[in-house]
């Protein structure tokens, strides 16, 4: 039997591996080989095109946004419309594809941690088309703030834990979701949302979502026969933002920009900017940046995005920043609140708060570039279920 | 011989947890010796974490009243260093991986054998992962205890043969905490172990009652005992050390008889 003693899997640089207890290093090991088995399976592929092509309605549009690029005045800017999948959010990719590795696997259940509600709802979609039973873990202050998420996961037939321990945010539904694999793991999978966690989790969400960038590359070779100069997306645990930059990584005229949410700022303590405020350590299975005290604690963070309230990134993006491939930046909640007004406005696109940050990014920059560059913004979701926490932040209280 | 190995000597061994600062650095300072005294053949003292991804609730909660009481790495290696003073019985940390590499591993290991602990439980570093603290353990001459649970199976053979100081085997699925009744076969998990090593073998996760303690002592070289004493703890507060140790008085009737 192999024994892997020194061998490194999963890992982007210094950054990755596998660092999760005895008890669930056998079910990921699981998962890791299915996946082996199955990426390059001409039937698992042919089944996912599918459903990526007939239930998600990929390809997603790249929509040239000719307001904003004459209101900015520089580069083109283009949007990629993962908002316009089904379920409104980047999300359905990497869950059909776990969903439908689950199925493979032989597993009846699956468990996921959620931020925003996005993936929630998104793995509660794909378990509900697959026959698949689903339980999500969704920290209590977010549950409040995403009420209507909550509500369509259970129309979904999924059912929602709120997690009451520690900061009751995202971090805390992680731990609570991988302690439930623990205890339920023969017939259950863990279907991680974003590009995070042990591997092989940031190599099988990556894949699953490197189809946004391919997109991106086909589509806008059609529409202008070239290359993006820039691709900006957000960032939290960096699903949609690795999906947007892998394809890309290989052209190095292209920027890569990550926007993590900088909250209140990046020098007040209210704020979720991992590579602007982190440090190297190793929690949620892997070798990271995390926003932590001297003492490895990890720090309670802020964003009024409850998609990027993450303190950690994953380990990926943290080599991409290292070896210096993609640029990360911090975004106000007040920055982005505004680009969420802006696109509404000026493109009748209602962002994900989430997404916003992307966008604030593109209009600081746009004007920097020539009028023949293109700056290509990931729109990753619709902003329906941020309308009430964007009113109440301009003092309106409207009830959702 | 180390204290570790002593520890399982000729007879069971009762391995008691605490977590280190629970309700504060004072009180735990004043109930470890108290524990040895009361019949604790090995002290785990669990370095508070913000996320202990394998801790049930009760533990969970100890580790936040902890944090909330200012307990930190530093003054937890200051107060093992007056504990050692008093107290002969193996010393080991339990911890996440985290902590330890924020602290510098290096610099870690060498604060804990300066210390007087001698060996250190870090259930989110599986084997594989091992090197990452591994060399610098054996360098400063603190044990790392590996861990096998219910699902190890046929990665018993590779953790036990190269496992240090005491195999501690998780009896259940899932995270620490009172179980009622444990379900895995222990006896055929120890005997694979056995095949392969002669290390001593300790369960834990679940075991409240002197009589699991008894029987899983029976099958094995000693009973783990965590999340009843730190319920003890919760209940009591500064007032825990009586009901502590009278706890711990019982548990090590229970375990010596299984000899």
């Amino acid at each position: 039997m192999e024994t892997n003693i020194g061998i490194k899997k999963g890992r982007y640089g210094l950054y990755g591996g596998q660092y999760i207890p005895e008890t669930l290093v056998p079910a990921v090991q699981e998962v890791e080989q299915a996946y082996e088995n199955y990426k390059n399976d001409p039937t698992f592929q042919a089944e996912l095109k599918h459903l990526m092509e007939n239930y998600a309605g990929r390809p997603s549009l790249l929509y040239y946004a000719e307001k904003m690029t004459k209101d900015l005045g520089g580069a083109k800017i283009y949007l990629k419309r993962e908002d316009l999948n089904h379920t409104g959010s980047h999300k359905i990719n990497n869950v059909l594809g776990q969903a439908l590795l689950a199925k493979k696997m032989g597993k009846k259940r699956v468990i996921a941690e959620t931020g925003a509600g996005q993936h929630g709802v998104a793995t509660a979609t794909a378990a509900a088309l697959m026959g698949l039973e689903c339980e999500i873990f969704m920290g209590k202050e977010d549950t409040d703030r995403q009420i209507l998420n909550c509500y369509r996961m259970e129309l979904l037939g999924a059912k929602v834990h709120p997690v009451t321990t520690g900061t009751m945010t995202l971090k805390d539904a992680v731990n609570e979701t991988m302690r439930e694999w623990a205890c339920r793991m023969d017939d259950t999978l863990y279907v991680l949302g974003s590009v995070m966690g042990p591997h092989p989790f940031p190599m099988i969400v990556r894949d699953f979502q490197k189809i946004i960038g391919e997109e991106i590359k086909e589509q806008l070779m059609k529409a202008e026969g070239k290359l993006p100069d820039a691709v900006i997306a957000c960032v939290g645990g960096g699903s949609n933002a690795m999906g947007s930059f892998y394809e890309f990584i290989p052209d190095a005229s292209v920027r890569l920009i990550g926007c993590e949410a900088a909250g209140l700022g990046v020098d007040n303590p209210k704020n979720a900017a991992t590579i602007a405020n982190g440090s190297v350590g190793i929690f949620h299975g892997m070798k990271s940046l995390f926003c932590q005290d001297e003492y490895g604690q990890i720090a309670p963070v802020y964003s009024i995005s409850a998609g990027l309230d993450y303190p950690g990134i994953g380990p990926e993006h943290a080599n991409l920043n290292e070896i210096g491939r993609a640029q990360y930046v911090p975004i106000t909640d007040e920055e982005a609140v505004e680009a969420f007004e802006y696109l509404s406005r000026t493109e009748g696109i209602i962002p994900a708060i989430e997404s916003a940050h992307a966008v604030a990014y593109a209009k600081k920059i746009a004007k920097n570039f020539d009028k023949d560059q293109i700056i290509v913004v990931t729109i990753s979701g619709r902003g329906d279920k941020d309308v009430a926490a964007i009113a109440r932040y301009r003092g309106v209280e409207i009830f959702d | 011989m180390n204290r570790i190995s002593k520890a399982f000597e000729n007879k069971k061994a009762f391995i008691a947890f605490v977590t280190g600062g629970d309700p504060d650095i004072e009180t735990t300072e004043a109930l470890i010796p108290q524990m040895a005294e009361a019949g604790a053949d090995l002290i785990e003292i669990g370095i508070p974490f913000s996320d202990p991804i394998a801790e049930g609730v009760v533990i969970q909660a100890a580790d936040e009243r902890a944090l909330r009481a200012g307990t930190t790495t530093d003054k937890l290696f200051d107060m093992v260093k007056r504990v050692r003073k008093k107290v002969d019985i193996p010393l080991v940390f339990m911890t996440y991986i985290n902590p330890i590499y924020t602290y510098g591993t290096v610099r870690f290991t060498e604060q804990c054998v300066a210390c007087g602990i001698d060996g250190i439980i870090v259930p989110d570093v599986p084997f594989e992962e091992k090197e990452e603290i591994n060399s610098a353990c054996e360098k400063a001459g603190v044990e790392l205890i590996s861990m096998i649970a219910p699902t190890s199976r046929e990665r018993i053979d590779m953790i036990a043969r190269q496992a240090k100081g005491f195999l501690y085997c998780v009896s259940s699925l899932g995270v620490t905490g009172v179980r009622s009744k444990i379900t895995t076969n222990m006896k055929e998990m120890i005997d694979h172990v056995k095949k392969v090593s002669n290390i001593p073998c300790a369960i834990g996760f679940g075991i409240a009652t002197p009589e699991q303690a008894y029987e899983m002592a029976a099958v094995s070289d000693g009973a783990i005992v965590g999340s009843a004493i730190v319920k003890l703890i919760a209940q009591n507060g500064r007032n825990c050390i009586e009901p502590v140790c009278q706890y711990i008085r019982e548990m090590k009737v229970a375990v010596a008889a299984a000899y």
